[in-house]
């Protein structure tokens, strides 16, 4: 409960401050919140999974953060940044598919 | 929908078990349920936060995506935008050179229909003026030749016309006969015909053209008015400012003369 009222309260704070996004970071934004939903959908699977533990969640959350974004800055760096932010946004759509049908699994048994 | 699945789902007992999370046996939604109950405890609270900070970094990067600008782009993006604009604004350019090639085509066939228009109308009035068909007015002489005795020859007024010729007479009038190319002093001495129409002593004579030099003319020694005097007539010369030139001639379209076609065409 705490979580989806965190959720919500994150999306009004976002929409009354308006803040901007500095330049530096705009390439890495996307790829951030990308990561931090694919670690947002692996703690609900661990949730059902039994296996939850909030020491857990948050180093991931922040670690894939992190991760990704370090990701797209090197290859910003080497000039393939474009293709290395495809690349992992298209590895963390499948960790969120994959989560997705475990959780699947779990609440509707199919 | 969260909810909703909490309210749907309330695994009996559900609540009961302190830590589901270390359970097996309950239901997925049932472990739903219980993780959403309000709760203060250490899980929740540090997942709310981390929520609400995806929340708001969600919330950022969509209104960003939305007002997206060209500062969010890579190099190779622009490069190829830049590639792009520059093409287009050569297109554009060309187009202008183009169009502005024609319009002023246009423009200068616009003007020499125009100079051609003023032109046509310029010979017009002159042609009309030497041939008797428009009135003129102008400086001018009125010249007097008096004849009491009847005793002037339609030769002596044929050298007087000639002599106003001579001195620059643009446009000229007897009576009210217009002179033209074509006139002709006939008759006799007395009984004078201008293009076959008698004339009445004194002969008045309306001349446009520059009074000094017409007037000198006139009265040379040995001159057209001499020749009057000679006659036993009387002829004199008054300088005006404006005369009018209103007797009008129809010139007769030419029989045998056509023009002959312009070179170029």
């Amino acid at each position: 409960m705490i979580a989806a009222i965190g959720l919500v309260l994150g999306v009004v704070v976002g929409l009354a401050v308006r803040p901007e996004v500095p330049v530096e970071l705009q390439p890495y934004l996307p790829i951030a919140v990308v990561a931090a939903l694919d670690a947002l959908f692996g703690g609900v699977r661990a949730l059902l999974d039994g296996i939850f533990d909030d020491k857990v969640f948050v180093v991931s959350f922040l670690s894939n953060v992190v991760v990704a974004a370090l990701i797209v800055f090197i290859g910003d760096q080497l000039g393939v940044g474009s293709q290395l932010s495809t690349a992992v946004v298209v590895v963390l759509g499948i960790r969120i598919f994959s989560n997705a049908a475990s959780i699947r699994r779990h609440l509707f048994h199919a | 929908m969260s909810t909703a699945d909490g309210g749907r789902g309330p695994a009996p007992g559900g609540h009961h078990r302190h830590a589901a999370r270390e359970e097996r046996a309950p239901s997925g939604w049932s472990v739903l349920a219980h993780a959403l109950r309000p709760r203060v405890s250490r899980a929740q609270v540090v997942t709310g936060v981390l929520c609400a900070l995806l929340g708001f970094a969600v919330v950022t990067q969509v209104r960003q995506a939305s007002t997206a600008t060209l500062s969010t782009l890579r190099q190779d993006d622009l490069v190829r935008l830049l590639d792009e604009t520059t093409t287009r604004g050569d297109e554009l350019a060309r187009e202008l050179t183009r169009l502005e090639a024609e319009r002023d085509e246009l423009l200068s066939d616009d003007s020499s229909r125009q100079a051609a228009q003023d032109a046509a109308r310029r010979s017009a009035e002159t042609q009309g003026i030497l041939t008797g068909r428009l009135p003129a007015v102008g400086p001018g002489v009125v010249v007097t030749v008096a004849d009491p005795d009847g005793r002037v020859k339609p030769a002596t007024l044929l050298n007087l016309l000639e002599e106003l010729r001579n001195a620059g007479a643009e446009a000229m009038q007897v009576g009210d006969v217009r002179l033209t190319a074509s006139s002709a002093f006939t008759g006799g001495a007395g009984e004078v015909l201008l293009d076959g129409q008698p004339l009445q002593a004194p002969y008045r004579w309306v001349v446009i053209g520059d009074p000094d030099t017409i007037a000198t003319a006139l009265e040379i020694p040995g001159g057209a008015l001499a020749a009057v005097r000679r006659d036993g007539g009387d002829g004199g010369v008054l300088r005006r400012e404006e005369v009018e030139v209103t007797a009008l001639a129809t010139p007769a379209p030419p029989t045998w003369a056509t023009p002959l076609p312009a070179e170029d065409g």
